[in-house]
């Protein structure tokens, strides 16, 4: 209990990892919640490599925690400005509104 | 090993209930801060665990670009009210409860796994770069970064450049009646297109704009 060990950072992670899928899923509001769910799930695969790289002893884990890091940030970027420009041209970012595709 | 344990469930604790704030918030500039305050306990928990570095660069590339710039967009498109429940959907209301049951499944697939998983106790021999102890965190990631993963880390330096030019060329957009430069226009300009010679008759003037 009162000793913390992989599991418990795992565990962290899957917890937020879910919380993220969830967020994904259940969205009825707008988009950028849905981009900050995949923020969410991004950092709880950062959770796993830490942890890893921290209790096995290994550095890949930070490096590849820092690729991730740079992928996150290139990836809310390049969404919020297609989020913009859907808004500026369809004038609202409601999940239920956003139906082009019919799918 | 007890303070240890005490402020692992203290950060994790604020983490996962940030977590869950962030998608049930109606606001979405709460959502926004609590994503800042889930992004501030984690780099916390990573300080912690002795992964120092990246803890640093957590707050810095998170905290002070990714969700500053989630607030701009906010802010900037006037989404942060929305009348609509989290639950009381109107009428799509049968995807809720498979989102639910699928997230759960996920998430006891993934419990299962971390409470069945094992690893060889020889595991860590195998392992090539294994962190040197009388160094700091931040010079054994740069002394393995810097030489192993160069290529890697070039690639990642070129990815966030096309995001930067794809982000510049997706928002970008002529306005009309905006007085902008052109360089090439004002370069190449000659004697003869920029100076007229006018005859001024007496007590009329002359029309300087054209």
């Amino acid at each position: 209990m009162f000793e913390v060990s992989l599991g418990h950072y795992l565990t962290l992670g899957a917890i937020i990892f879910t919380i993220g899928i969830i967020g994904i899923f259940l969205n009825r509001k707008n988009v950028i919640v849905i981009l900050m769910s995949i923020e969410l799930i991004l950092l709880a695969v950062n959770i796993n490599l830490v942890s890893f790289s921290i209790f096995l002893q290994d550095l890949s884990g930070q490096i590849f925690t820092l690729f991730i890091l740079t992928v996150a940030a290139a990836e809310a970027a390049i969404g919020l400005a297609i989020i913009v420009v859907y808004y500026r041209n369809a004038g609202t970012i409601r999940v239920e509104e956003i139906e082009n595709l019919k799918g | 090993m007890l303070p240890h344990a005490i402020f692992f469930y203290f950060f994790s604790f604020v983490a996962i209930i940030s977590a869950i704030m962030v998608t049930a918030s109606k606001n979405t500039v709460h959502s926004v801060f609590f994503l800042i305050l889930d992004f501030i306990s984690i780099s916390c928990l990573f300080i912690m665990i002795g992964a120092e570095f990246l803890g640093m660069i957590m707050l810095i590339v998170y905290v002070g670009a990714v969700a500053v710039l989630f607030l701009f967009v906010v802010m900037m498109l006037n989404v942060a009210q929305q009348k609509n429940q989290w639950f009381k959907s109107s009428e799509t209301s049968t995807h809720i409860p498979v989102g639910l049951i699928v997230s759960l499944i996920i998430f006891f697939e993934l419990i299962i796994v971390i409470g069945g998983w094992k690893y060889k106790p020889d595991i860590i021999k195998n392992f090539s770069d294994s962190l040197i102890s009388n160094s700091t965190n931040t010079h054994t990631i740069g002394s393995v970064l810097y030489t192993e993963y160069i290529h890697l880390f070039q690639i990642s330096g070129m990815i966030l450049l096309v995001a930067m030019i794809g982000a510049i060329v997706l928002t970008f957009r002529k306005r009309e009646g905006v007085k902008r430069q052109n360089y090439f226009s004002q370069i190449s300009r000659e004697k003869n297109q920029g100076v007229e010679l006018v005859e001024v008759k007496s007590n009329e003037g002359v029309k300087i704009d054209v």
